[in-house]
């Protein structure tokens, strides 16, 4: 648990062990010492009842896409193994194996099958088994497309059309002419969510009269660690929080001045009295610039850390699975984990 | 001088048209054994064959 806001001319231990010290050349105090017999009597064992007590978690923004939400009072080992399973070890379906019949486009096969799989596929995951290497592609573990599209020249275009795209029809092909072949019950199975692109208006290739495309498409699932095709997002990352410090007060034009240190937003001057004032009124906006600390007159005036154990954190979904879901699929995949290393030392406990 | 004797023996089945693509104007041509290769829209003579059908299988990597 992080104690309450840090007055400046703290360098006791408490700041040192709850923020990291963010000095004009160089960033000090970041490595976590939260742990037992660190410090003198500090009881810092881990207990899931404190834990319940301080751990907090606040969506600021949730859409289809993007979450942003601030984790507060967990540490950074944590929030970093949510972040690299959500990158890497998220389960999500992609195309694996295409097959093509004919391809004439100017795109070779082999960079055609590429890009195919990178186009993101609307399917949920968890209602698909993995395939083996060896294993026949079934209705549980494959997904069928087909992509057919043949160009020719548009006979109702203007003479002397000059777009591709009005001059001839299926000029472009996109990943929407990607056709679903449902197998087995598929059709039945999907039938509330039909399975298709997430984007439909991905171009996959162009096309000039007489040119053709036949492709069969097979989708499986898999992980991010395998290709980042099936990762499920676009990226997850997180920043911790920043605190400015005031020694003192910062009044008159210096006031102005320490405000345009800061992005619009972090820093208001108000007049108390009459004269200026600056007050921190939010830090979130704080891009961190160090741009203060290049200043001689707020030397030993001002003070940047940030919070070692807020953490805000964002998830840009590639848009098969939303947000808020990814990260629950994400804390199951580390529960998983650690069930699994629990069961492998409780049998050599009892081996012994 | 076989070449004859096998031709006759040979079952005269219906000659398979096959298509080509024209070199200079891109247009599809249907040219049966022994016709005269030539674009019958622009009369060239050069003529590609067209890909076959034939599946390609394809890592999407």
């Amino acid at each position: 648990m992080v104690p309450e806001k840090k007055n400046f001319s703290h360098n006791d231990l408490d700041t040192l062990r709850s923020r990291v010290i963010v000095e004009r050349d160089r960033v000090t105090s970041t490595a976590s010492t939260d742990f037992p017999h660190n410090y003198p009597g500090q009881d810092l064992a881990w207990d899931f009842e404190k834990f319940k007590e301080s751990f907090k978690l606040k969506i600021n923004k949730l859409s289809k896409t993007e979450m942003e939400f601030d984790m507060i009072g967990i540490d950074a080992a944590v929030a970093n193994a949510f972040r690299r399973i959500l990158i890497a070890e998220v389960p999500t379906m992609a195309v694996s194996n295409v097959f093509i019949m004919n391809n004439t486009s100017i795109v070779v096969d082999e960079v055609l099958a590429h890009r195919l799989g990178l186009v993101p596929i609307l399917a949920d995951p968890t209602k698909f088994d993995f395939k083996g290497k060896e294993e026949t592609p079934t209705d549980l573990n494959t997904i069928v497309f087909k992509l057919q599209a043949t160009c020719r020249r548009n006979p109702n275009a203007a003479e002397g059309e000059t777009d591709p795209l009005k001059k001839y029809i299926h000029a472009n092909v996109y990943s929407g002419d990607m056709k679903w072949s449902p197998q087995g019950d598929q059709a039945e199975r999907f039938k509330e969510c039909p399975i298709k692109p997430v984007f439909d208006d991905i171009v996959v290739t162009k096309l000039r009269p007489g040119q053709e495309v036949d492709i069969e498409i097979h989708c499986e699932k898999g992980l991010g660690q395998d290709h980042a095709k099936w990762s499920p997002v676009a990226t997850a990352s997180y920043r911790l929080m920043p605190e400015i410090l005031i020694n003192g007060e910062i009044t008159g034009e210096a006031a102005v001045r320490f405000q345009k240190c800061f992005p619009a937003g972090v820093v208001d001057v108000v007049k108390e009295n009459g004269v200026k004032k600056a007050v921190v009124v939010n830090p979130r906006k704080d891009t961190v610039s160090r741009e203060v600390l290049r200043h001689a007159e707020f030397e030993n005036k001002v003070k940047l850390t940030r919070v070692r154990d807020h953490f805000i954190f964002k998830i840009e979904s590639v848009g098969a699975i939303e947000p808020q879901d990814l990260f629950v699929q994400a804390v199951k995949v580390l529960m998983d984990k650690t069930g699994t290393v629990k069961r492998s030392l409780q049998s050599t406990l009892q081996a012994e | 001088m076989n070449y004859n004797a096998t031709q006759s023996t040979a079952p005269k089945a219906p000659a398979p048209a096959m298509t080509y693509i024209c070199a200079e104007c891109g247009s599809d041509n249907e040219i049966k054994p022994k016709e005269p290769i030539r674009c019958k829209e622009c009369g060239y003579r050069i003529m590609y064959k067209k890909r076959t059908k034939r599946m390609v299988q394809f890592e999407a990597r």
